[in-house]
């Protein structure tokens, strides 16, 4: 059983997935898909301990062993990774059944938990798979799926947001493939085992570049680094609530796992950041982005795409520790992943309880509520707390690790504009947490006014209901989220370690 | 260079007239043709990676000694699946846009929404 | 007391205030009392912590990043912090239980439970044994005052708390932070340790460089121009500015200073390599320049926020002059200066609760009519100007002495000004209560938040409860000259054994 653990983190999800499709009750659906979320934490939670001291565990798909057929791989580098989708799964899982109904229309909820279910399944394939080949196949099976959930938005306007998305994100996905198709052309083997043992004879080689480039970019626009992110604010911020989280959380996150992937084990650190100008690059755009991200969300008017905004701030943060290609920044990234999946997912989900109170995410209608709903703006408080990187939350401990890493290695530079972002989250978050607590709500009676209900309704008729009071469904893993962000910042060993591992698995080298 | 890698070429121009197309058009539809084209574009392109000299298709015969590299051909049957997702998946939403906007060019569909939002 | 139960005691008791006025938020009685019983406990504690500080007590908590764990210690000079801010927290809420009362401010509940929050933070600063912890408890302590400053809700108040919130994260993350990480990369460690951590590890431009951006980045210790925040912070109901802005805050700047001068930097390092030298220069412009913006301010509470600003000032070019004399005095300074404007703004809000009189200016001939409120406001103005017998007259004197031991004749100058100043600044207030005849139409000012117009009977004394913890502090200020001794004693050790 145990053996087969890389394989059912994956086949469990996809086969959830087609059972979802043939149920009739929108119940059994969501059972289902808990059944496929708390299997793969468990899963995750043993391939973790499994590999903690460094070991890697490989899984021969169909028996077809390595070079031939598909090989898993887990190690303490997606270990982290499989783990986090795990977490994430289960929150949703928790947080989606009265979302879902809330935002879904009935007869869509079973195919909309089927989708889900791909998208997991993409998620953990990309993460678990050790075949360049098969990673383009899962990324484009969460790739379609995540259209699909995007779609389903509330808005007409998710429709465009979906088409936009599909659009960039299918030419990322196929540049991924033509990387992988010229790494192909001169090894001759799609294995990354394989193409690592292979590619550092053919140092120099122009296919070889041209690999890396085309991967870096097919990746980067999936990761929405800056100048690629086009798709991510109207993707994140039009897509039902539940799919917000999931995205925000860890999609993009397993792309840049992906890359790191790429870029350490695959062709490794001579080639691509030595050779190649990628880490310089890398370090320039993710600087961009931290600036543009944050600065942009500094103007924006609806909570969810401010929160969008500061993702693409965030991350350029995670992308500029991979960019520094040391032990010290790529830990700091790692670190970055595992605390902004819980801030933002922290505060993707409370926004999703607005969503259900107010039939709005403006801040405007959002005036006056955090006496009203006090734990849901306690949790908004508390990420965006986490966004700036004040103690004691876990975006400190990573932005500490990162600056560390900054100062290590004299980029005095990109340490002011990571400051300088961090000012600029303290504005957007600041005017949220005004917003919120410190101006009157707009009417006497601001939560749920009639007049929001009423527009709400007529926006999307049939869609939306408005109702008064949280869930505990959905209160629960919004203030679980909470807690970890701050237990985080104050002990930070439990994530430092597993970013730690990864690191080492990565780059080869320990930590000091 | 040229004449030997000629087959190089042609993809490249091909898929850069997809690329194009997505980019200059507004229409969705045309995105979607430029990016099958782009697409298979990059089909052809592994397909032929699998091209060895002087092989004959991958099939065991007796006397044939070489063989042309058959799994790009395999890889590729499972990219066209995932091509022909994504465009029934980008049609769909086109269909679905033309329902909620009653247009398929994006900035009509945008200014609408521009519109809506300034009349509220 | 046991002080390895006793430090962590020290932070939880204020948390465990924070939950009990959450909890008893429908029962105003209990939950006051919650907050003075919370206030009693630490101020026990602390005390009972003197005999056995110099003993050096050190509790590793957890490691929070590889090569990183969080400590906290004891050691004479954030004990002394922490009474000043744990025995004034009582008598503040004290005093805070009548003035809000008095001018039935809403959001009690709130308002109490930051300010334990608040002084739970100070005392994770004054325990701190390592920088990480103290930037932990520095960025609480900005936070959990966040609320406090912008309590009313009006666009003035949230004006100021942005201002406020502005300036001292700005300084913390931009200049504080990247300090911290640097130190931790070139000393290999962020612990505290006796004799300074950077000792050889960097020449004197990285000092000079690494010391500017500590004391600018330290923004709570208000050197110039990192300021504002201070006056605007005034927009806080005066229980706030009284504690926070007068001795829990300001001082935790003041505190940080000095610690990061004796423990990070080494006094003798910093001295062989000039590196705080330009810093001297910030901090006597400081203390001069705020000085006389103090003299020019007619709202009470403005002309004390900028009194602060200049007295703060003292605190550092005490650390910045690293001599022992010197940097003791900064030290002195935290409890003295703290003791003496705590009395000046309770007065301030008592004149407030009283006649609802803000200005300078409307001051004329109420000293007979509030006679303790007045005393008080002497005895502490006179303290803070640095005469005998009040607090004081000790710390002014050792830092003459420290100026001159150092060479910097120039400084006597200018401490002189800053005292002319300071009497320019304070006097007044008291001359105008006692000498100068009564104004007829007093009390007419009155701005009731609620917009109920209290009686206008003939002026009197504020309600008990707010006069008796002034009077408090104010035989504070007279005692406090008599027991120094008992001060400067262990704080020499300290300083010895650099």
């Amino acid at each position: 059983m145990i053996d087969q653990l890389p394989a059912l983190q994956v086949v469990v999800p996809l086969v959830c997935a087609a059972v979802c499709v043939l149920l009739r009750s929108a119940f059994a659906a969501w059972l289902l898909f808990t059944v496929a979320a708390v299997a793969s934490l468990v899963t995750a939670v043993v391939l973790t301990v499994l590999v903690r001291d460094g070991e890697t565990i490989g899984y021969d798909m169909g028996g077809w062993p390595a070079p031939v057929g598909i090989e898993l791989v887990v190690d303490q580098a997606n270990a982290v990774v499989l783990l986090l989708l795990g977490v994430i799964a289960v929150i949703v899982a928790s947080y989606g059944r009265r979302s879902i109904e809330a935002e879904i229309r009935p007869r869509r909820v079973r195919m909309f938990y089927a989708a889900l279910c791909m998208l997991l399944t993409g998620l953990m394939g990309i993460a678990v798979t050790g075949d360049a080949f098969n990673l383009f196949v899962f990324l484009e099976i969460s790739s379609l799926s995540s259209y699909a959930l995007i779609a389903l938005g509330r808005r007409r306007r998710a429709l465009l947001a979906a088409f936009q998305y599909l659009v960039i994100g299918t030419v990322g996905g196929t540049f991924l493939l033509i990387g992988v198709g010229l790494a192909f052309a001169v090894t001759g083997t799609l294995n990354m085992t394989d193409l690592a043992d292979r590619l550092p004879a053919l140092e120099g080689n122009r296919a070889v570049t041209g690999s890396v480039v085309f991967i870096f970019v097919g990746l980067a626009i999936k990761m929405a680094v800056f100048p690629l992110h086009a798709w991510l604010p109207g993707a994140y911020s039009e897509a039902p609530s539940v799919v917000s989280v999931v995205l925000a959380a860890v999609g993009t996150k397993v792309a840049i796992y992906a890359f790191a992937r790429f870029a350490f084990t695959v062709f490794g650190i001579d080639v691509v950041f030595t050779d190649l100008p990628i880490g310089q690059a890398i370090l320039v755009v993710g600087s961009l982005a931290m600036l543009a991200g944050a600065a942009v969300a500094c103007f924006q008017q609806d909570f969810k795409r401010l929160l969008a905004w500061s993702s693409i701030g965030q991350v350029g943060m995670i992308v500029t520790g991979i960019g520094l290609a040391t032990a010290g920044g790529v830990s700091a990234a790692y670190l970055h992943i595992i605390n902004h999946a819980i801030i933002k997912g922290a505060l993707f989900a409370a926004a999703g309880i607005l969503l259900l109170n107010l039939g709005s995410t403006s801040l405007d209608s959002m005036a006056g509520l955090g006496r009203r709903m006090p734990l849901t703006f306690g949790a908004v408080v508390i990420g965006g707390l986490g966004l700036i990187g004040v103690p004691p939350t876990a975006g400190f401990a990573s932005k500490w690790a990162l600056a560390a890493a900054l100062v290590e290695d004299d980029q005095w530079l990109i340490l002011a504009i990571l400051l300088a972002s961090s000012l600029l989250a303290m504005v957007y978050v600041g005017r949220v947490i005004e917003v919120a607590w410190f101006r009157s709500p707009a009417g006497v009676d601001a939560a749920p006014s009639p007049a929001a209900e009423h527009a709400a309704a007529a926006a999307n008729p049939g869609t939306v209901r408005v109702r008064e009071g949280t869930p505990l469904l959905m209160a629960a893993p919004v203030a679980l989220l909470a807690v970890a962000s701050v237990y985080f910042g104050i002990d930070a060993s439990l994530p430092s370690g597993l970013a730690d591992g990864a690191a080492r698995v990565l780059t080869g080298g320990g930590l000091p | 260079m040229i004449a030997t890698h000629y087959t190089y070429w042609i993809i490249f121009a091909l898929m850069m007239i997809g690329l194009y197309a997505v980019m200059s058009h507004g229409n969705l539809v045309k995105k979607l043709i430029g990016l099958n084209v782009f697409q298979v574009a990059v089909f052809m392109f592994f397909i032929s990676l699998g091209r060895v000299d002087e092989g004959s298709p991958p099939i065991i015969t007796e006397g044939i000694e070489v063989y042309s590299h058959p799994l790009p051909h395999v890889l590729i049957l499972t990219a066209i699946v995932v091509g022909v997702a994504t465009t029934s998946v980008g049609v769909a939403l086109a269909i679905r846009i033309f329902e909620a906007y009653g247009t398929v060019e994006e900035d009509d569909a945008l200014a609408r929404d521009v519109a809506e939002e300034a009349a509220e | 007391m046991n002080p390895t139960l006793a430090l962590p005691l020290a932070v939880l008791l204020p948390l465990a205030g924070v939950a009990g006025v959450v909890l008893c938020r429908r029962r105003p009685n209990t939950r006051d009392a919650i907050s003075v019983v919370a206030g009693v406990a630490l101020a026990a504690v602390l005390i009972s912590l003197w005999p056995v500080a110099l003993y050096g007590t050190q509790i590793e908590l957890w490691t929070w990043l590889p090569g990183i764990t969080l400590t906290l210690e004891l050691e004479p000079l954030g004990l002394l912090f922490a009474t000043v801010a744990g025995v004034l927290w009582p008598v503040t809420t004290v005093y805070s239980i009548g003035y809000m009362r008095a001018n039935r401010e809403r959001n009690q509940t709130r308002f109490y439970a930051f300010f334990a929050l608040a002084i739970a933070a100070a005392q994770l600063i004054a325990m701190s044994g390592d920088l990480v912890t103290m930037f932990i408890g520095y960025e609480m302590l900005t936070l959990a005052t966040w609320p406090l400053v912008a309590h009313q809700g009006t666009a003035d108040a949230r004006r100021g708390a942005r201002t406020y919130l502005i300036i001292l994260l700005t300084t913390s993350i931009g200049l504080l932070l990247p300090a911290i990480v640097w130190t931790g990369v070139l000393a290999g460690t962020t612990q505290f340790a006796t004799g300074g951590v950077l000792v050889g590890q960097a020449g004197p431009v990285v000092l000079t460089l690494l010391y500017a951006m500590y004391l600018f980045g330290i923004g709570k210790v208000a050197l110039m121009p990192f300021h504002r925040w201070l006056p605007a912070a005034m927009v806080a109901p005066t229980p706030v500015s009284a504690l926070l802005h007068a001795v829990a805050v300001v001082k935790a700047g003041g505190f940080a200073v000095v610690k990061v001068t004796i423990y990070v930097f080494g006094l003798d390092n910093l001295a062989d390599s000039g590196g705080a030298d330009p810093m001297v220069w910030v901090a006597a412009i400081t203390l001069l320049v705020a000085g006389a913006i103090a003299v020019t301010q007619d709202d009470l509470k403005a002309r004390l926020a900028y009194s602060t600003i200049s007295q703060l000032a003292y605190i550092a070019l005490g650390a910045a002059l690293v001599d022992p004399d010197a940097v003791l005095e900064g030290a002195l300074h935290i409890a003295t200066h703290a003791v003496g404007k705590i009395t000046l703004f309770f007065c301030a809000g008592a004149i407030y609760v009283a006649t609802g009189l803000t200005r300078v200016s409307q001051l004329d001939g109420l000293g007979p009519r509030m006679p303790f409120t007045f005393a008080a406001f002497t005895i502490a103005s006179l303290s803070i100007i640095g005469l005998p017998p009040l607090a004081g007259t000790w710390d002014k004197l050792l830092l003459m002495e420290g100026a001159v031991n150092g060479g910097w004749t120039v400084l006597a100058g200018v401490l002189l000004v800053g005292t002319l100043l300071s009497i320019a600044y304070l006097l007044p207030v008291s001359i105008r209560a006692f000498l100068l005849p009564e104004r007829a139409a007093v009390g007419a000012a009155r701005d009731d938040p609620s917009g109920v117009p209290l009686p206008r009977t003939p002026i009197q004394e504020a309600p008990a409860s707010v006069v008796v913890p002034l009077c408090l502090t104010a035989l504070a200020c007279i005692a406090m000259f008599f027991l120094e001794d008992g001060l400067i004693e262990p704080l020499a050790r300290v300083l010895e054994g650099r």
